[in-house]
């Protein structure tokens, strides 16, 4: 019998592919002989922008590369410049950037486990990790005012000082949280179904994560143990107990369960700050102009997808030279043409999702 | 009911059948626009939403306003589909769907037919639904519809297998292909066939949900890599079919779970001396609460269930349940014949 490839393009509208990313599929039958991932539909050039803009105001473009974890870009950029500048930045603010950037963390890996399960055809997890993470957004809001473009971090410290109760609230939160997670596991992870289409699905080894450049639970779950708040603490990261999670396996199994940990350590890094956080000022005296010295500066965070970095050249002006970001979701994805060959279309989906892409960051 | 079926064919039996088979329709109908209010409602609580609330007394009319919204959309047919085809696609799919109803004792009173060969015709029109999801996925000329349409017939066609075999235990049980008789045997026993028949009535449950394809057998419109499988290109009132065909199913399925497994319109518990009382409620409101169980329970797994693989598909359906309800339909045979 003569049979055909079929090449399916998917995308740049698809449910599946978290926003506007194409993929060029090639299938023999179901099974799937090359893809071809195309970017940039959501290529906005932030940072060619930067470029033109002093300091400060880059800190809302930041907001908008990983719209799902953007305190944590907040926070890439301020700490870059702020080593440059060599500043000291106030107890409080740091304990605040903490707090923030671990609720962040918990609500991006919420809408991550919920996205997931909508991909594998579970409807119900996707509703409830969106509740627990209306908590989240909520309680950003009555921080600084937005729920997904923060705006929150400034060179120096925060905009604006935790409002009265709110620390209780998170403290709360992180309470039931807990709890949460318990669930999550109870209603997914032991499903027969889900553990068929998981294990053993897009597994590789430490060896090719590395090669890829992996970070994050990409690289985490082939067993290599670099977390960046462990292994080259910046922040205050050094004051608090927690546990980096891995895992040997490398598979979509073993991607699931880390995110599903990581939100637990970082409640847990939550509960500790609330406890610890002291009295004081949230902004340290910077000048009105930021003109970091002549020099470059590279610096990076673990973001809620991997290392995300900041590398800034400055030439003593108030705007930044060049402006370069290693945005995590966009070296993360270049695994998928390896790790697709021979996948069926189901399993595609499955595959795509565990490697956690958010477009506005894999376009820049 | 049944005894005109046996006299000869007059114009007044005629207009009689005409009349009823439209009031059949109209209740199939009525059963479809509220079990996807049910099904809504159902899995918003599984999911911590209240469903639809707004579109009249307690969002009532929410079906209703869904599928007037469809039937007055503009009717778009893809300038590179396969016209007639992609026309008939729907009809083809809703004809045997609607028409397996007839087979279907709702008690011993109501029902369209009364043939000895029931289950045969229900199965073998229910095959042919596949043809329309098939025929749709090819001509809407659509690469996603096509993968869908494959699936959909591969999952069907593997599926209809353990699903009759599975029903061959009750029919070896009792007898006879006739499902009112099938019903009235199970009385006589004093136990419906769900108790003896357990692994048939296990695999018939898992086997019916594919023929459906209801969640967690819903890859041939799985939304997240299909975009919607073999309908994605049909819009408007045919769309609507579409999806009239799937609900049709649910009831038809339903239906003949509670037939074949639970007694149809039986009252439960009889062999308990005090619970005879129990007969007082009519036959249909029996057969109405058990019919809800089953719903239910499709709308369960909806709600909390993730998607199968497709070689995991093909290999339970082949290597688990083809197996499994062979062995029941022999250890069946054997034990009638011994006992």
């Amino acid at each position: 019998m003569r049979t055909e490839e079929l090449t399916l393009n998917v995308g740049p509208q698809h449910p599946s592919t978290h926003g506007v990313l194409r993929l060029v599929v090639k299938l023999d039958g179901e099974r799937i002989t090359h893809v071809e991932p195309v970017i940039g539909y959501l290529h906005r050039g932030t940072e060619k922008l930067a470029e033109g803009l002093n300091f400060t105001q880059i800190i809302p473009y930041t907001d908008r590369m990983d719209y799902l974890a953007a305190m944590l870009n907040n926070y890439c950029l301020v700490h870059a410049v702020e080593t440059l500048m060599g500043l000291e930045i106030p107890e409080r603010a740091e304990y605040l950037r903490v707090i923030v950037m671990e609720l962040n963390r918990v609500a991006s890996h919420l809408v991550w486990f919920g996205t997931y399960l909508l991909d594998i055809g579970a409807l119900s997890p996707f509703l409830f990790a969106f509740n627990e993470r209306e908590t989240i957004l909520n309680l950003f809001n009555e921080l600084c005012g937005a729920r997904l473009t923060y705006n929150y971090m400034r060179v120096g410290g925060v905009k604006w000082d935790a409002p009265e109760g709110w620390l209780e609230k998170v403290d709360e939160f992180v309470k039931r949280m807990m709890q949460k997670v318990d669930e999550f596991h109870t209603l997914v992870t032991g499903n027969e179904i889900f553990l068929n289409r998981m294990r053993g699905v897009g597994k590789y080894d430490a060896g090719t994560a590395l090669a890829f450049g992996l970070s994050g639970v990409n690289l985490r779950c082939t067993g290599v143990d670099y977390d960046i708040r462990k292994f080259k603490p910046y922040s205050i990261y050094d004051r608090f107990e927690f546990d980096v999670p891995l895992s040997q396996e490398g598979d979509c199994y073993a991607r699931y369960l880390l995110r599903l940990e990581e939100i637990r350590q970082s409640l847990r890094i939550v509960e500790q700050a609330v406890a610890q956080i002291p009295d004081g000022p949230v902004m340290a005296k910077v000048p009105k102009m930021l003109r970091p010295p002549k020099g470059e500066v590279y610096t990076s965070i673990e973001g809620a997808r991997g290392e995300l970095g900041c590398h800034i050249v400055s030439d003593g002006k108030d705007k930044p030279y060049r402006i370069k970001w290693r945005r995590p979701s966009f070296v993360n994805l270049q695994i998928l043409p390896k790790l697709a060959v021979g996948l069926n279309m189901s399993d595609l989906v499955a595959v795509l999702g565990a490697i956690d892409i958010v477009l506005g960051e894999v376009d820049g | 009911m049944f005894n005109w079926l046996h006299g000869p064919m007059t114009v007044g039996t005629l207009l009689t059948i005409s009349v009823l088979a439209v009031v059949l329709l109209l209740i199939v109908l009525a059963f479809v626009t509220y079990a996807i209010y049910f099904e809504r409602k159902v899995i918003g609580w599984i999911q911590l939403r209240h469903g639809p609330t707004e579109h009249g007394p307690l969002g009532l009319l929410q079906t209703p306003a869904d599928v007037l919204k469809l039937l007055i959309k503009e009717d778009i047919i893809p300038k590179l589909a396969d016209k007639p085809l992609f026309i008939l696609a729907p009809v083809l799919a809703f004809v045997p769907s609607f028409t397996v109803v007839a087979v279907i004792p709702f008690t011993d009173a109501i029902g369209f037919t009364d043939t000895n060969v029931g289950l045969l015709i229900y199965v073998a029109l229910s095959g042919i639904t596949i043809l329309g999801t098939l025929l749709g996925g090819w001509a809407s000329n659509n690469k996603y519809s096509l993968l869908g349409g494959m699936r959909s017939a591969a999952q069907m066609i593997s599926y209809e297998i353990p699903l009759i075999l599975s029903a061959m235990g009750v029919i070896v049980m009792a007898g006879t292909m006739n499902l009112r008789e099938i019903v009235e045997f199970q009385g006589q026993m004093g136990v419906w066939f769900v108790v003896p028949q357990i692994v048939g009535f296990l695999v018939f449950l898992i086997a019916a949900n594919a023929e459906m394809n209801r969640s967690p057998f819903d890859l041939p419109e799985a939304e997240s890599e299909l975009v919607a499988g073999y309908h994605t290109e049909y819009s408007g009132f045919r769309f609507a079919i579409f999806m009239l065909t799937e609900y049709v199913y649910m009831f038809a399925m339903s239906s003949l779970i509670v037939v074949l497994f639970l007694g149809g319109w039986l009252p439960p518990l009889q062999w308990i001396p005090g619970l005879g009382f129990l007969k007082a409620v009519p036959g249909i409101v029996w057969f109405a609460l058990k019919f809800v169980v089953v719903v239910f329970y499709w709308i369960w797994l909806r709600g909390t269930m993730p998607r199968f693989r497709t070689e995991t598909l093909m290999n339970f359906a082949w290597k688990v349940l083809l197996p499994v309800s062979l062995l029941n339909l022999v250890a069946t045979a054997v034990i009638k014949a011994l006992v």
